[in-house]
């Protein structure tokens, strides 16, 4: 069958001629995305860059987006983006600049993993042999450990889209690998500077790197973990951990959501400039009638207490 | 079909009027449902950061009144359906998890089974009331106008907690919709992307981009307003947009953010005081006019 890829050009030494270019190959039921890209690569243009190496999706050079979202390209059957022989097309990973067609540039996607200490650190005597750690311990650390750092999740992220600062899924999940390793000794360090500007308090939830990681290293799920290991251990002074602690009140108290006082409690009570700069967006909101006056309740919110009271005792 | 009503907290606090459209157009398209009121907050993604099995408890708690309601949950939320939906996929894949669960809610006589059924009103119109009878209630064609679908994160990932293999239309549904309208879909590439308010209070510079992105994108595409199942996304992109404006290259983008409801309610003629239509921080006023100015529609 025939199959169009719509693929993304970029010449360094030609940067004008930056667009799409469209190429027709054969492809199978079990054609993947990387086989029609080698097919146009060995038989129809020897000019256009791409990385891969393995073909069984244990490398990782061979991220790219299809259709809008980031794939390992050997991991992805033509047919499973094209059901109808539909044209596919073909971008480099987003949020790390161009060095050539489908080939980005990864030092800033390194250096991030850097700034994290990707490395044990322990503490205290240095043991004969190795250091060691129970199967029960680093079990839950498989799924983490088997990032293959390919830059899908760094790709998606809809925060470094606006902010290229933020550390990003990857590098907050190699964190976690390493807060949670019984055998490292700088777990609070690692929480304090993780609970800084750029660090986990500023993902935004949106689960892009959930759906396009193509190993369920679920990073978004680590970073949340941090949060809350940050916040017990006693890194409690940021938006973000007030924030929560809000929230969680005002559902424990009235079973639902009290919006205007999760604004305040978040900025902090005595953060003035914050409240002017807000100030504002909660007039425009009163002067429209949509400003949450009053705390809506559960018709039994008792009974929501209970649950918190039996799980928070838990 | 009648239906668990759960519309979550912010049509109940900041956005007024996805509530009262949203009756409206459920009224006038017969559909019968009653609200769960003693049902919790779903923790919208918060609380489970500080403890997933509390958010987990709080949302099973919700699944079993509306279990023994014998009916499907409704919302009109999409951070509440997305949320219930992962909360929901963790228990009914963890049967130890849920009888855990279960036991904290055996103090009230509850109990879930596991068999309610989540939709918010974007699905059960597409899949349940189908696009014929939809269109049988519209006395407008919105012919002419152009509407920018705005999905946000929580209706669209993760698309196996929400059911996009089983129901492959749920990708597309808002555009659906739009079109069944006459209207014209606009695309835009933050469409299924983050709106923001979830770091609006933590990191507003970044929630103000995000804003400025989608909703300058989808300007300059040429929409007449934007619309959304999500009333979070809503508060982000209409509260502050004149912020974001700022940060375009004219200093403006004035693109009002329609709840679906809203847009239904336009194309059923319905008045835009009926739909809270002047409850917005951006003025409606424009797309209200083109609407009114729209032919009758002939179905």
């Amino acid at each position: 069958m025939e199959q169009t890829l719509r693929v993304k050009r970029y010449d360094p030494e030609n940067p004008e001629s930056e667009g799409y270019q469209e190429y027709t190959v054969d492809v199978a039921e079990t054609t993947t995305i990387l086989d029609a890209l080698l097919t146009v690569r060995e038989d129809v243009d020897g000019t256009l860059s791409m990385r891969c190496s393995c073909r069984a999706s244990i490398c990782g050079s061979c991220a790219m987006r299809v259709n809008g979202q980031a794939k390992l390209v050997c991991k992805t059957r033509v047919n499973s983006v094209s059901p109808n022989g539909e044209t596919v097309t073909i971008d480099p990973l987003g949020n790390l600049p161009v060095i050539k067609d489908l080939v980005v540039e990864f030092k800033p996607f390194w250096d991030k993993m850097k700034v994290v200490k990707p490395y044990l650190q322990p503490e205290g005597v240095v043991p004969v042999a190795e250091y060691l750690a129970s199967d029960g311990d680093m079990a839950h650390l498989v799924g983490v450990v088997n990032c293959i750092q390919c830059g899908a999740c760094v790709s998606d992220c809809t925060v470094l889209e606006v902010d290229p600062s933020f550390l990003g899924p990857a590098a907050l999940a190699k964190a976690y690998r390493f807060v949670k390793d019984p055998r490292d000794g700088h777990q609070k360090d690692r929480l304090g500077a993780l609970n800084e500007s750029s660090g986990v308090w500023d993902c935004t939830r949106c689960m892009q790197c959930v759906e396009v990681c193509p190993k369920d290293v679920d990073p978004m799920g680590r970073i949340m973990l941090m949060r809350d290991m940050a916040m017990e251990s006693g890194f409690n002074n940021t938006s973000g951990s007030r924030h929560t602690d809000s929230f969680a009140k005002s559902v424990k108290k009235n079973g639902r959501l009290d919006e205007a006082k999760l604004a305040i409690d978040s900025m902090g009570m005595f953060n003035v400039p914050a409240m002017l700069d807000s100030a504002p967006v909660g007039i425009r909101a009163m002067m429209k009638g949509k400003f949450p006056w009053k705390a809506h309740k559960s018709s039994e919110p008792e009974k929501v207490k209970r649950v918190f009271e039996k799980i928070e005792g838990e | 079909m009648k239906y668990a009503f759960y519309p979550g907290c912010v049509a109940r606090g900041g956005t007024p009027e996805l509530l009262v459209s949203a009756n409206a157009v459920m009224d006038r398209l017969g559909i019968e449902r009653e609200e769960i009121v003693s049902a919790a907050c779903t923790g919208a993604g918060v609380l489970q950061e500080r403890n997933q099995k509390l958010g987990d408890a709080l949302n099973v708690r919700t699944f079993a009144l509306a279990e023994r309601m014998g009916v499907p949950i409704m919302t009109i939320c999409s951070t509440c359906q997305g949320v219930m939906s992962q909360a929901n996929r963790r228990v009914l894949r963890d049967p130890e998890y849920l009888a855990e669960i279960n036991e904290v809610l055996a103090e009230e006589g509850l109990e879930y089974k596991g068999t309610t059924v989540i939709k918010h009103l974007l699905w059960v119109l597409v899949e349940e009331i189908g696009i014929e009878e939809l269109q049988k209630t519209f006395t407008k064609e919105l012919s002419g106008l152009n509407f920018a679908p705005f999905y946000g994160c929580y209706i669209v990932r993760p698309s196996d907690a929400l059911g996009f293999d089983e129901h492959p239309e749920r990708e597309t549904s808002l555009e659906t919709l739009i079109e069944a309208t006459g209207a014209v879909a606009v695309e835009n590439s933050g469409k299924t992307k983050c709106c923001g308010l979830p770091i609006l209070l933590i990191n507003q510079s970044n929630a103000i981009q995000m804003v400025s992105n989608h909703t300058g994108e989808a300007k300059d595409m040429g929409a007449d307003a934007m619309v959304t199942p999500c009333p979070l996304c809503h508060l982000n992109l209409d509260g502050y947009q004149p912020k974001a404006a700022k940060r375009r290259p004219s200093g403006k983008i004035d693109l009002p953010i329609l709840h679906l409801p809203q847009m239904l309610g336009l194309a059923m003629g319905m008045q835009p005081k009926e739909l809270g239509l002047q409850r917005h921080i951006i003025s409606t006023k424009d797309v209200v006019a083109k609407a009114a100015a729209a032919p009758m529609a002939v179905s």
